[in-house]
């Protein structure tokens, strides 16, 4: 019998990631710029950082880069170097009205405070494959550079934009927030149930984004009851401030990040007998462009809270929070490729000792018949 | 054979075993925790680490805690040495600590493994960290965390007991292979992780301590020395372990090892071989007159 153990496993794996290199590189096409994917690969870079909970739209790029345009790869590269990163501070509270807005829209009110900015979206183009784009000119792209450039002079825009929802929470239509609590920091503390609000808002932020999207589907589709009215969703850079190091009574600004903010308007509160009935919000906001995630966070953020049907997957927030995590799932989806010889002989143990017994009771059987 | 010595000397621009103090006094608090109530599982924090979830990440965040520069660290997965999950959490420990490593179980002071316990009974100064995939051993009955926190809180493990009730009114038998549900203590209930029935008896009274480590799930759980560990059984259903009554190991001959059953390429001929593979070249080596094993 010529029977080895199975071994040479540091060879196997230097060869494997030498082949991930080759694969990348045999079509011998010129190297891809960290820059590029950066700037053409936006949004795919915007949801890698949303879902890695890291903002850095350069460390993403190059994540993707190198996980070959695998965007859970190149976030799971991400939320790990995040992971190693020490947290000096924790910013203010962001005031998303101070928003600079690249994009606003409401599906609520026609007219709303401010108006309506269609932005860059591709909602309202058709799906025709653009086949200019197979020979695009640096001098063509110059050109329509400098074209468009003169249409976005800005347009005197106001430096702050009401929220829509203010206008319902002025008529007492929506049911006032609820009391601002402790934050805790979900890569801090683990996740306990009932969970507390800003941990759930923290889980959603960095869940991902096709998760989130059919979790929220269903919900609206029918196995749950919400059925959402979009009150603004607004994208844009908000600016962030940390309390000076030195001197607790002054901010000092940071940066500012881009995000995409939503706030869904849902059916009336429920349960409360006493108060009058009046509408509820479901809010999501999350690192980036990427309108898909914040819509459906906001309404799994408020399907969540919903007690009428508690056997609705997306009404049960156990079930939403831990099974949004891009980098969770794909993680343990992908080690059943792990070898598992040890417990798939311990299940054939007792399957064929569950035979025997069956075998002998059926011929047990037999004879009595 | 692999050669160990020639993996790259450790990383400089991490921390020593990768995970930075705080994180590391962390894990250490809770796994104090841990060993203080035998089976309960402590929740921690779990960062994110250059392994995926699912991949060893919770046994490896118990080992980056505990592991000094003197230990001498073995890794195995599905009892070998040699596989490429065991290679690659062993690189990972080695590029960030440069500690020493071994095969040989007699020889290690730290031992991280996935779905076994070696056959050679470990030591007083051994400590093995097993990684965990699911920690919840009421899983089998219930979804909800929160629920089964509950179930163990009033040590109500009734409907685990009617779960394996039924698997005998339908299948004849108990048909739990793996992660066999055991009582630790005489308290907790615990997922022993997916060793087979085989290697359960070896918690219990054992000389050396076990630590579980569930990164996804974020749990750490113990069985301290000398606990006791009983597997849930019937009077007239009693625990049993796995049954290769008749076989051998081909590679070394042993009667009484945990072994996988392997098909031959050609023929299609079935036939045994031992799990643990240090063990079984042990056994080998010592057949032909040498004492050598792996280093």
């Amino acid at each position: 019998m010529g029977y080895v153990a199975v071994s040479g496993g540091t060879e196997a794996i230097l060869n494997a990631e030498k082949l991930l290199t080759y694969f990348r590189l045999k079509g011998k096409s010129k190297p891809l710029l960290v820059e590029q994917i950066r700037d053409q690969m936006r949004l795919a870079v915007d949801k890698v950082m949303g879902e890695g909970a890291l903002y850095a739209p350069n460390m993403a790029a190059l994540a993707m880069k190198q996980a070959e345009g695998d965007l859970f790869e190149a976030a799971f590269i991400l939320r790990a170097f995040r992971a190693t990163q020490p947290r000096r501070y924790v910013s203010l509270a962001v005031d998303t009205t101070k928003m600079h807005l690249i994009r606003r829209i409401s599906g609520a009110f026609q007219e709303i405070p401010g108006g309506q900015i269609l932005g860059p979206t591709r909602d309202y183009t058709q799906r025709l494959v653009d086949f200019s784009l197979l020979s695009e000119q640096p001098k063509e792209m110059e050109k329509i550079l400098s074209n468009i450039g003169i249409q976005i002079v800005p347009a005197q825009l106001p430096d702050t934009f009401p929220k829509v929802v203010d206008l319902l929470r002025r008529e007492g239509l929506l049911a006032p927030l609820e009391p601002s609590q402790e934050v805790l920091d979900i890569t801090r503390q683990t996740l306990s149930f009932p969970s507390c609000r800003s941990a759930k808002l923290q889980s959603l932020c960095r869940g991902e984004t096709g998760a989130m999207m059919a979790l929220a589907y269903s919900s609206v589709r029918g196995f749950g009851d919400i059925h959402p009215c979009l009150g603004e969703l607004r994208v844009g850079y908000v600016p962030l401030y940390i309390t000076h190091p030195g001197c607790t009574a002054k901010s000092v600004y940071v940066g500012r990040v881009l995000v995409t903010e939503t706030e869904i308007i849902a059916q009336y509160s429920e349960g409360d007998k006493k108060n009058k009935p009046q509408l509820t919000l479901g809010y999501g906001l999350c690192f980036g462009h990427n309108e898909l995630k914040a819509m459906a966070m906001a309404i799994l953020d408020r399907s969540t809270r919903s007690k009428a049907n508690e056997k609705a997957p997306a009404e049960d927030e156990e079930f939403v929070l831990y099974h949004i995590d891009g980098i969770e799932a794909a993680g343990f989806i992908n080690h059943f490729k792990l070898p598992h010889y040890v417990t798939f002989q311990s299940t054939l143990d007792r399957l064929r000792q569950s035979q025997v017994v069956r075998g002998e009771a059926a011929d047990a059987k037999h004879q009595e018949d | 054979m692999l050669n160990i010595r020639k993996i790259k000397k450790p990383h400089t621009g991490y921390n020593f075993a990768f995970l930075d103090e705080n994180t590391k006094r962390e894990i250490r608090r809770k796994t104090l925790k841990a060993v203080a109530i035998p089976g309960h599982q402590v929740p921690f924090a779990s960062p994110e680490l250059p392994i995926a979830r699912g991949w060893g990440t919770g046994g490896l965040q118990v080992t980056m805690s505990l592991i000094g520069k003197q230990d001498i660290l073995k890794v195995i997965d599905q009892g070998c040495d040699g596989g490429v999950n065991a290679v690659n959490i062993r690189n990972l420990l080695t590029q960030t600590t440069g500690v020493q490593t071994t095969f040989d179980t007699q020889a290690a002071t730290v031992i991280q493994t996935r779905h076994r316990i070696p056959e050679e009974p470990l030591k007083e100064n051994q400590i093995l960290v097993l990684q965990v995939p699911i920690p919840e051993p009421l899983r089998f009955v219930e979804a909800s965390m929160a629920k089964t926190q509950e179930m163990h809180a009033e040590m109500d493990y009734s409907r685990m007991w009617v779960f394996l009730y039924e698997n005998i009114v339908k299948w004849g038998e108990i048909t739990i292979g793996a992660r066999y549900p055991s009582l630790v203590n005489g308290r907790y209930l615990i997922d022993p992780s997916p060793i087979p029935r085989w290697d359960v008896p070896k918690l219990n009274m054992a000389d050396s301590l076990f630590l579980f480590g569930a990164g996804r799930e974020k749990r750490i759980y113990a069985v301290p020395p000398y606990t006791r560990v009983e597997p849930m059984e019937f009077e007239d259903y009693r625990f049993r372990v796995e049954d290769f009554t008749g076989q051998a190991c081909v590679r070394c001959g042993s009667i009484d090892t945990y072994m996988n059953e392997i098909y031959d390429g050609s023929s299609g001929e079935k036939f045994y071989v031992c799990s643990d593979s240090s063990y079984c070249d042990k056994v080998r080596n010592r057949k032909e007159g040498r004492d050598d094993v792996g280093k």
